[in-house]
């Protein structure tokens, strides 16, 4: 699966960056070779020569929540120009969220999309399937033959299963086949008509406001159902101070539970939306600052396991409208390695080698992967980051341009990502 | 009647008025001076001014209102200009253009000026940002009603002075939902007056005594025994999609104003409410039509107030593009 058909040259030498590799413990300057397209000890014979002095060598980064669009919404994404977006942001791996139209709830969605994958993809591609038919929370999705299509993960990313009983026989169900189940944790009741957080912000504007209580009850039920099954289960986009507490807790005691924060949760408040920019509009919404800061913490001691974009494009038409109407989300491929090296790095809350621990081998050892490290029979699959550099992003890849950061100086420059040793950007 | 000296040495330069959390004091008195002499013509029977002549003005009502729009319409009126008013019923909206092309489709043909009202809080700020012509706000979603605050504050000044400050203030109501109560609590505090909100918790969450500077009680009693002027807000059915209380008739046991309770209030204090009532739920007949109710007035005065925005914010326009 996840051909990547593009050429490379048998052998290659990366000489004298600073490879960071925290899987293997390694942060030191020497060569990386690459031959047949995986990592190896050394060869002696011709080579591509790469100059990465000056530069770090780090793993691919992998992404374990984007949205592509296809099939289905191809004026806001396609394969193609979502994994160039990928690629440009030095991710070599990203999870592909279901809801497309049609929605992969049966295997033969998923083969389509293999299909556009094998033809148009810059980076590998892992789809995931429906935990229920159409994504409606009324019936389980095929689920084991949608395992045997090949996906890495089941979720109904965006339309959280609301009954509790059906979500309890998706984890006993999918965990019969080890496979993983992932949770965009929301109570319909209580955050379907909401704008941004509820708070001061919802307040002042006038948006109706989304409460944290909508988030923490489903992370409460998911940590309750996990324990009660056996079964793991990852949390997405976390977004509530109260909910990292329940998440902190179960860890402690040793229920199966995962989570994501999102380099947007992590870097902006809900305060960005009192102008009503519908950048500053995504499902979960912003939280409030000391939500922001509960987050930050918890990337610290280890609450949250990764970093995933939520990458979520739509078009002009789509955003360009009353804040009420506009739709949910912002890209993030492209700016996720900045956005964090600033936040969290130059924050000075984590060192940069375990961020990009966050973005390659803990999401690798999460969906199971044999990837996110730099280890001798590993697919080549690796980022050379000016984590010092500044730049101004003014160009996106992806096919929609739905992001506050477009326009701004960011400091973390991705100069080059290689899969399966082939330079898959710059383009 | 005003000289047109008078209206060149206006300093007022925006172009917009999509709330008052900007405006200066400054601004607010420019509204306010214009908007005596205003009314003074319009009470005065001066009848139809001809600042405005030649202008078109298209009234963007996306959301049904009777009070709001014909005040701006009779002050559009007033001031010469022809008005076009544009109801969702009738226009291209239902059938699915969006707000910006409707937008851009009337400043296309010519328009000079929108004055909307839309549903969704923020829509009027979408539409200043997006026009080169004027755009006034008549109330988007739960944000914000300025000239509603404005007419409210003029009225307040009418009874007590220019000088609120001290004076004491109780909105009381649906204030989650009600941008007559945000665009009231922006403007009134600019003045230093005391506000008290009231009304179900669910409506009225705690929280807004501290974004808001308020004083927040579920005691009406508590609420109005000390004000000065009892603000009323309608109980809006068409924004709640859910049942914040449980009842209407439980709401005026709880929370209604009627003549058992008029000895809570002070013995000059006055009623106020941005309408339209229901009477004998938020308000009884009795206090909606005794002499401390100032309602009528305040509609007069919104007429007087919206003649001022509308000139100067029109004028705001041409001098901008001279």
């Amino acid at each position: 699966m996840n051909g990547i058909s593009k050429k490379f040259s048998k052998n290659l030498i990366v000489r004298g960056a600073r490879v960071i590799d925290p899987q293997n413990g390694v942060d030191e300057v020497s060569d990386v070779y690459v031959s047949d397209g995986v990592f190896v000890d050394k060869f002696s014979g011709p080579a591509e020569e790469v100059d990465a002095r000056g530069l770090v060598l780090a793993p691919g980064f992998i992404d374990a929540h984007v949205h592509l669009r296809e099939p289905g919404q191809t004026r806001k994404e396609t394969v193609k120009t979502g994994t160039m977006a990928a690629a440009a942001g030095g991710f070599t791996s990203v999870v592909a969220m279901p809801n497309t139209s049609p929605a992969m709830d049966n295997a033969a969605s998923v083969k389509l999309l293999k299909e556009i994958v094998s033809s148009d993809a810059a980076v590998r591609v892992y789809p995931t399937g429906c935990i229920t038919v159409g994504r409606e929370g009324k019936a389980l999705a095929p689920i084991g033959s949608l395992k045997n299509a090949g996906v890495i993960a089941i979720t109904d990313d965006g339309s959280c299963v609301q009954n509790n009983e059906l979500m309890k026989r998706a984890l006993e169900y999918a965990n019969m086949f080890s496979l993983l189940v992932m949770d965009h944790c929301q109570d319909a009741s209580l955050t379907s008509k909401g704008q941004i957080r509820e708070g001061e912000y919802s307040l002042l504007t006038g948006l109706k406001g989304w409460p944290n209580a909508g988030e923490d009850i489903i992370v409460a039920r998911d940590v309750i159902l996990s324990k009660y099954t056996g079964a793991r289960i990852h949390l997405q986009h976390i977004s509530s101070a109260l909910s990292l507490e329940i998440i902190k807790g179960a860890k402690k005691r040793g229920v199966k539970v995962s989570a994501e924060a999102t380099p947007h949760h992590l870097a902006l408040s809900d305060r960005c939306a009192v102008g009503y920019d519908t950048n500053y509009k995504m499902n979960p919404p912003l939280g409030s600052e000391e939500d922001r800061q509960a987050l930050i913490k918890a990337v610290k001691d280890g609450t949250i396991d990764i970093i995933a974009t939520d990458h979520a494009p739509h078009s002009i038409t789509d955003k360009d409208k009353e804040f009420d109407y506009a739709a949910f989300g912002i890209t993030g491929l492209e700016t996720a390695f900045a956005v964090c090296n600033e936040v969290l790095v130059e924050g000075g809350h984590i060192t940069l080698n375990r961020l990009i621990e966050l973005m390659t081998s803990a999401p690798a050892k999460l969906l199971g992967l044999k990837s996110g490290a730099l280890s001798e029979g590993y697919a080549a699959d690796f980022v050379l980051l000016d984590p010092q550099k500044s730049f101004v992003f003014d160009k996106t890849y992806s096919r929609s341009s739905n992001t506050p950061w477009l326009g701004k100086t960011l400091k973390g420059k991705v100069e080059a990502t290689y899969v399966g040793g082939a330079r898959a950007y710059p383009f | 009647m005003i000289s047109k000296e008078f209206l060149k040495n206006v300093k007022w330069t925006r172009k917009d008025l999509t709330n008052l959390q900007s405006l200066s004091i400054d601004e607010l008195e420019e509204i306010f001076s214009l908007a005596e002499l205003f009314k003074e013509s319009v009470v005065g029977g001066e009848g139809k001014l001809d600042y405005l002549h030649g202008k078109t003005i298209v009234n963007l009502f996306l959301e049904p209102s009777t009070r709001t729009r014909t005040a701006f319409e009779m002050a559009a009126h007033r001031l010469g200009a022809h008005v076009i008013t544009i109801a969702s019923s009738a226009s291209s909206i239902v059938k699915g253009e969006t707000l910006r092309d409707t937008a851009k489709n009337i400043e296309a043909l010519t328009t000079d000026m929108i004055i909307v009202r839309h549903s969704a809080a923020g829509a009027a700020d979408y539409l200043a940002e997006r026009l080169s012509i004027p755009v006034i706000n008549a109330g988007d979603g739960a944000h914000a009603h300025p000239t509603q605050g404005l007419l409210d504050t003029f009225t307040l000044r009418e009874r007590f002075g220019k000088d609120l400050s001290g004076k004491k203030i109780t909105i009381l109501g649906d204030v989650l939902f009600s941008r007559v109560a945000r665009s009231d609590i922006h403007v009134l505090k600019k003045y230093g007056a005391e506000i008290t909100v009231s009304g179900p918790a669910t409506l009225v969450p705690p929280s807004i005594a501290k974004t808001f500077g308020v004083r927040v009680t579920y005691d009406l009693r508590e609420a109005v025994r000390e004000a000065d002027a009892v603000i009323l807000l309608r109980i809006q059915h068409e924004r709640q999609d859910m049942a914040y209380f449980p009842s209407i008739a439980e709401y005026a046991n709880i929370f209604g104003l009627n003549e058992m309770r008029e000895d809570w209030l002070k013995k000059d204090a006055i009623i106020m409410h941005p309408g339209p009532i229901n009477r004998e739920v938020e308000l009884d007949s009795f206090l909606a039509d005794s002499a401390r109710s100032v309602i009528l007035r305040q509609v007069t005065n919104g007429v007087a107030v919206r003649m001022a925005v509308i000139n100067l914010c029109m004028a705001a326009k041409n001098k901008a593009s001279i």
